[in-house]
């Protein structure tokens, strides 16, 4: 044994302890969230649990623990924001990759990048003092604290994850098909939209469903742009409260080990498996076009 | 060789348990170098009604060190059920059940008034509507009246602003005035501070906050804003919160104490802040603030508790 099997020992151990870890942390969140949140169910039905609109276990009256209304106020959000991030995304990407010069190139993508810096408090800030006093001028409202101001947020924060992902998507795609196209005589607008985005397809749902990921677990900018009323919501007008702000303002002021205590733990297990869903539909998606490239 | 190596992952050792004592020992020695004598946590309505009190307080007594943070009165009631905070401040009293849990580890909360608190109901100050009975607050709260014009004011849907269920006001303001649960419409702000904002730029608004947010010690209210005066019932008249003399006496029907929870009967340097919060001087700063100074009754049980002579 001499001293670099030693080190060669200790440093393949290192790692794969450190590899081994994540998997060890991911494994014990699930393990921690599932034994608090299925303690819910010993007092609450699961039927009431997901198909009662009414959220509200510090009640005046009856507590009741339905999550309905905050898993669509999620869904909702996070919908209204792909609507906006992906047609803007895949366009700066197709952009950045197929149209812009060189040197836009190299300064767009940055800044782009930059974006997914800000704090979200920030974002959030700027929805409440910004965004929402526009939207209520815009359409005519009396408050702009409300799903439309969440989405939009949200757009922006997961607008830099679309546009880098897919980004890399197109412009991996192989420059023969690129060239054929052109030598057939078909012009570079038809080229990126027949030829170019199809092929690059399954990068660029991976980079949506990223983003989807992305908007789906963002607390802070939500909480604090949303208005966070309890109701079922009707529009995107309406102020809804997302399922990952309900757990952050509720969690702060719970009793341990009451239901309601509980119940956040099995809120925060329905999003763990909705956010695990879109990774793994995403990471679907990225090896099919890890194949395709090689 | 062997030898060597054998050195080599000794002294690796040791210094990793030299490290790791070295963060341990820090993370524990630093906290109590930097731990302020005491430590006040809780409501967000009385955060910056005590931190003022409290920078007056280190003025005079420059060895004094006290932090104070917000939270909600939720938090700072968890807090001292859990023995991470010195006082608690809380704009509702401890519920039962807070206060079994408290004893059960050996906690024995005492509430002490320190100041008192016209919880206001604030509108736009375009809303012409300047008068409302507890009632028709409750009812707009309950979403049962959901238009301005069924109150005598215009046609137009009403926005509800109120606290998030961490918050003593929202708590208070529930039992006292609500009676029953909240609208699933109203949205539930993240602190006072964000409610008079949403109000002021909200034309069809109503929103609950403590006095001392929206006015100052002369009764001047800051812009946009609308204080609504609220009558008992529907033969009583509507009375001002910006009167002190209204909250004092009891006839505005919103008044409320603000407490301070501490462990057991303060001692030393706490109970010397204490005292000289319920002092005149104190009770100066409350009123300079917005609030109102401690009603005899309230005194009357402060000196009943033993923390005033």
């Amino acid at each position: 044994m001499n001293i670099r099997n030693i080190t060669d020992k200790f440093f393949h151990y290192f790692f794969l302890v450190s590899g081994v870890s994540a998997i060890g942390i991911l494994f014990a969140i699930f393990v921690m969230l599932a034994m608090n949140g299925l303690q819910t169910f010993t007092d609450v039905s699961i039927s009431q649990f997901f198909l009662s609109t009414r959220w509200n276990p510090s009640a005046f009256g009856e507590p009741s623990y339905g999550i309905l209304s905050l898993v669509v106020s999620s869904i909702m959000v996070t919908l209204g924001a792909m609507v906006i991030a992906v047609p803007l995304g895949i366009g700066t990407a197709a952009y950045l990759s197929e149209i812009a010069p060189p040197f836009l190139r190299e300064t767009l993508k940055p800044v782009v990048e930059i974006l997914a810096g800000i704090p979200s408090v920030v974002v959030g800030f700027f929805g409440i003092v910004f965004l929402g006093p526009l939207i209520a001028d815009v359409f005519n409202l009396t408050s702009g604290l409300n799903a439309l101001n969440g989405s939009i947020l949200l757009a922006i924060m997961a607008l830099p994850t679309i546009v880098s992902v897919s980004e890399d998507a197109i412009r991996s795609v192989p420059k023969d098909f690129k060239e054929a196209s052109y030598a057939l005589g078909v012009n570079r607008w038809l080229t990126l939209v027949k030829i170019t985005l199809p092929a690059a397809s399954s990068g660029i749902v991976a980079a949506v469903m990223l983003g989807i990921g992305r908007a789906i677990g963002e607390t802070m900018t939500v909480l604090m742009a949303t208005g966070n009323a309890l109701q079922m919501p009707g529009s995107f007008f309406d102020s809804v409260r997302t399922m990952t702000a309900n757990i952050a303002i509720e969690l702060g002021e719970v009793p341990f080990g009451t239901t309601h205590y509980f119940g956040l733990f099995a809120v925060g297990l329905v999003l763990f498996f909705m956010s695990l869903a879109v990774n793994l539909t995403a990471e679907h998606f990225t090896k099919k076009y890890r194949r395709y490239r090689t | 060789m062997i030898n060597a190596c054998k050195k080599l992952t000794l002294s690796g050792l040791v210094s990793l348990v030299v490290v790791v004592g070295l963060f341990f020992g820090c993370g524990s020695g630093e906290k109590r170098a930097d731990r302020a004598h005491i430590q006040i946590n809780g409501s967000d309505t009385e955060v910056n009604l005590v931190q003022s009190l409290a920078e007056f307080y280190m003025d005079k007594n420059p060895n004094a060190r006290i932090a104070v943070t917000g939270g909600g009165s939720g938090t700072g009631i968890a807090a001292i059920i859990n023995g991470q905070t010195d006082i608690a401040n809380s704009s509702r009293s401890m519920r039962e059940s807070e206060l079994e849990q408290a004893r059960q580890r050996g906690v024995e909360p005492l509430p002490i008034v320190f100041a008192m608190d016209g919880l206001a109901v604030v509108t736009h100050e375009n809303n012409p509507i300047n008068s409302l009975t507890i009632d028709q607050v409750a009812s707009i709260y309950r979403g049962e009246i959901l238009n301005w014009g069924e109150v005598g004011g215009p046609d137009q849907a009403i926005t509800l602003y109120g606290r998030q269920s961490n918050s003593g006001t929202y708590v208070y303001f529930r039992e006292h005035v609500v009676k029953g649960d909240y609208s699933g419409r109203m949205r539930n702000m993240n602190g006072t501070a964000q409610i008079v904002e949403a109000v002021r730029n909200d034309v069809a608004g109503i929103g609950y906050v403590g006095i001392g947010y929206i006015a100052d010690h002369e009764g001047t209210v800051i812009s946009r804003i609308n204080v609504v005066n609220i009558a008992a019932d529907e033969n009583s008249p509507a009375v001002s919160p910006l009167d002190p003399e209204n909250v004092m006496s009891g006839d505005y029907p919103i008044s409320r104490p603000l407490y301070q929870y501490t462990n057991g009967m303060p001692e030393g340097d706490m109970l010397a802040f204490i005292r000289w919060e319920l002092s005149e001087e104190g009770q100066q700063v409350v009123a300079r603030s917005g609030y109102y100074p401690v009603s005899n009754n309230y005194m009357q049980l402060n000196r009943e508790l033993g923390i005033i002579e």
